[in-house]
């Protein structure tokens, strides 16, 4: 069988676990000495560990414990502590934001006030978290792409979830922490607002996401499909063109008369990546605060087309004289 | 080299796959029968599991109709004692009505159910007290609601099927039991239930919607914003009806709907505006009439509120996109067509007590 064609790690490195470069003055030193697993080898790296907690990380940690305490024991409450049914339900159970009615007041706990602690303490613990990724990356010399790439996606959840409650003055627009809730809300989000299909920047969204997805399966397989010559080595093969680079830029020539490079791949994977949250943000953003229906927003601009009518004369009966109420 | 997997990991494997053949049972599987009824595009269609259908039709199967009766002779009303709707028919065609309502409604119990030993006439057994404003409310039904039931009609049969209550019914859902305290209270939804098709939408919609009327339409009139204030919230509500409307008549939103435009009637299909009269119509009989023999039924018979049973959607259309396919029940069963009630006295706003007795012909 090829070496190359496997759906798992080909080779485990063992060695003594390495602890990583020295750490600059006034951080922590790192927990644990590592360790290796055989499993997490045939995946990724083998070495698991050592691992860097310091304030920031510990500070996040505590917040989103704090927060998925609220979360997980109001949703408990809610079977009236069955343990069973907690099980049996998880999926439908969630911590419901305030009712409509309320505002932007603080609510009673039992009202929506849990929510809005939950949602304080989960953003604490996102923010921390974000700082904590912008400081290690700093610590080891490296840039900050991975921080701004996961700010990207903070936007969309502080859009969904503060900035855009806050400018329809209700925070009973956000949405509820639960699995099949939230996506319940979602398509009661695209039903009140009139089909969020016909949102252009939710078409921007959807178009990052598959054009993510499309870039990463060509970059992983591109790659994988030249591992043999030594493709795997990206960065070498960026700035000494190696047989593996060659081939892989000739491929994609031949195929569609374009390639990028082995530098270039990682601006465009990123860049799809950070926008599909960022205009997705957006799109969120302007629902309900600047556009009421989209689908009628598509008509007025010209991007909804029209079919022939198949049944002819359907009128609202409500506006008929003498219909019931 | 065969690479070696730890036990765990062949555990962990092992109930991965029989979870996803387990879950292979739950699927509809083809070939699955696709009738198209918009415009080519848009996505209108409707569809059907040929094993589903075939299993739904033996439910939908409308029984053997006695002879019909001549209409000639002398009236129930002036034959019998204490007859208070069905006077107005021959004693010929009163006493089919009732050996059909037997095998309707009551097949196994039999007269017993609603008539007291030997005096035919007697309102002891609360059964009969129901029964009579049950035709009542189904001669108001063909005669004022043909906007929903056009002229086929519906008989006791429609929604009982044998049954002496009928098998789709609903009362207000008090929700399950919760902690209470400071935890968040119960907002009505995050819970399965069979009527909304195991969402997390809200459970009972029937209580804002098909009891009370609060307002269904959500969806902005406008491109910007105005003065539309209805909530995402509200939209669960509105939304968990729809489903219903879908699970009770085994269709998709797009029988009716526009699935990109859901307000626009214009989009929409005639079905729509016959479903619009049906919202209006339950809510009727559910106030007018369920709600009206509040103090008739005992206990037993109530929800967990103390509420009468109500009717929905699939309390008729039980799955079916009409009652029984449409078949033309009221053909068969004149006797059942009307005078509407209503003509005779406004029944919606008499108190419950004396609304049987206000109402008879005499």
């Amino acid at each position: 069988m090829a070496e190359y064609q496997n759906i798992f790690n080909r080779v485990q490195v063992r060695y003594p676990p390495y602890p990583g470069v020295p750490l600059p003055s006034g951080n922590w030193p790192r927990q644990g000495r590592g360790v290796f697993s055989w499993l997490l080898g045939q995946f990724g790296d083998p070495q698991v560990g050592p691992f860097y907690l310091g304030p920031l990380g510990l500070a996040s940690i505590a917040c989103g414990i704090v927060a998925i305490e609220i979360i997980g024991l109001n949703m408990w409450a809610s079977v009236n502590w069955d343990p069973i049914q907690f099980i049996r339900q998880l999926p439908w159970l969630a911590l419901e934001p305030p009712p409509p009615a309320n505002g932007l007041r603080f609510p009673p706990l039992n009202q929506g006030g849990w929510w809005l602690m939950a949602g304080f303490f989960l953003t604490a613990s996102i923010l921390l978290w974000w700082a904590r990724m912008y400081r290690r990356a700093r610590a080891l010399g490296m840039g900050t792409h991975v921080a701004w790439a996961f700010a990207s996606a903070i936007w969309l959840y502080l859009v969904l979830g503060f900035i855009r409650p806050l400018l329809m003055g209700s925070w009973g627009e956000a949405v509820p922490f639960g699995i099949f809730p939230h996506l319940d809300w979602t398509a009661s989000f695209s039903i009140r607002y009139g089909n969020l299909f016909y949102n252009p920047f939710h078409m921007l969204s959807i178009a990052f996401l598959y054009g993510s997805a499309l870039l990463f399966a060509m970059h992983g397989a591109t790659v994988l499909a030249v591992s043999r010559f030594g493709g795997e080595r990206e960065i070498e093969q960026t700035v000494e063109r190696g047989t593996a680079a060659e081939r892989a830029a000739l491929f994609w020539r031949w195929c569609m008369g374009f390639n990028a490079t082995f530098e270039s791949i990682h601006r465009w994977g990123w860049w799809f990546a950070v926008l599909c949250t960022f205009t997705g943000g957006i799109g969120i953003l302007l629902t309900g605060t600047v556009v009421d229906n989209w689908y009628l927003w598509g008509v007025k601009h010209g991007i909804v087309p029209t079919y022939p009518q198949v049944w002819q004369g359907v009128v609202d009966p409500a506006t008929l004289p003498g219909a019931p109420k | 080299m065969i690479p070696t997997f730890p036990l765990a990991f062949r555990i962990a494997a092992a109930v991965a796959i029989l979870v996803t053949i387990g879950a292979a049972f739950t699927l509809d599987y083809p070939p699955i029968d696709v009738v198209q009824r918009g415009y080519r595009g848009v996505g209108m269609n409707e569809n059907y599991n040929p094993r589903l259908l075939a299993r739904q039709e033996e439910a939908n199967i409308v029984p053997a109709e006695l002879p019909l009766a001549s209409p000639a002779g002398p009236k129930a009303g002036e034959v019998y004692h204490n007859v208070r709707v069905l006077g107005d028919l021959s004693v010929g065609q009163f006493t089919r009505v009732m050996a059909t309502i037997t095998n309707w409604v009551a097949p196994k119990q039999g007269c017993a159910y609603c008539h007291a030993g030997a005096n035919l006439a007697s309102d002891a057994l609360y059964t009969k007290v129901v029964s009579r404003r049950m035709l009542q409310m189904t001669r108001h039904i063909n005669a004022d609601w043909q906007t929903h039931v056009q002229n086929v009609g519906v008989t006791c049969w429609t929604c009982h099927r044998g049954n002496s209550v009928p098998s789709e019914i609903w009362f207000t859902d008090p929700g399950p039991p919760h902690a209470g305290g400071v935890a968040q209270d119960w907002s009505g939804k995050n819970h399965p239930a069979a009527a909304i098709n195991d969402t997390s939408l809200p459970a009972d919609p029937f209580t804002p919607f098909l009891l009370h009327d609060a307002q269904i339409r959500i969806q902005s009139e406008t491109a910007l914003p105005t003065n539309d204030y209805a909530s995402i919230k509200q939209t669960d509500w509105t939304y968990a009806l729809m489903i219903h409307f879908s699970q009770a008549l085994g269709l998709n939103c797009t029988y009716c709907h526009n699935s990109r435009e859901w307000r626009d009637w214009s989009q929409s299909t005639p079905q729509r505006v016959t479903a619009w009269y049906g919202i209006r119509m339950v809510r009727n009989l559910n106030n007018a009439y369920l709600q009206s023999i509040a103090d008739v039924f005992p206990a037993n018979r109530l929800g967990p509120t103390g509420d009468v049973p109500k009717i929905n959607c699939a309390t008729c259309h039980q799955g079916a996109f009409k009652p029984l396919y449409g078949a033309d029940v009221l053909k068969d069963n004149p006797e059942l067509a009307g005078p509407s009630p209503e003509t005779l006295h406004s029944a919606a706003t008499a108190p419950a007590s004396t609304a049987v007795a206000a109402t008879s012909p005499q």
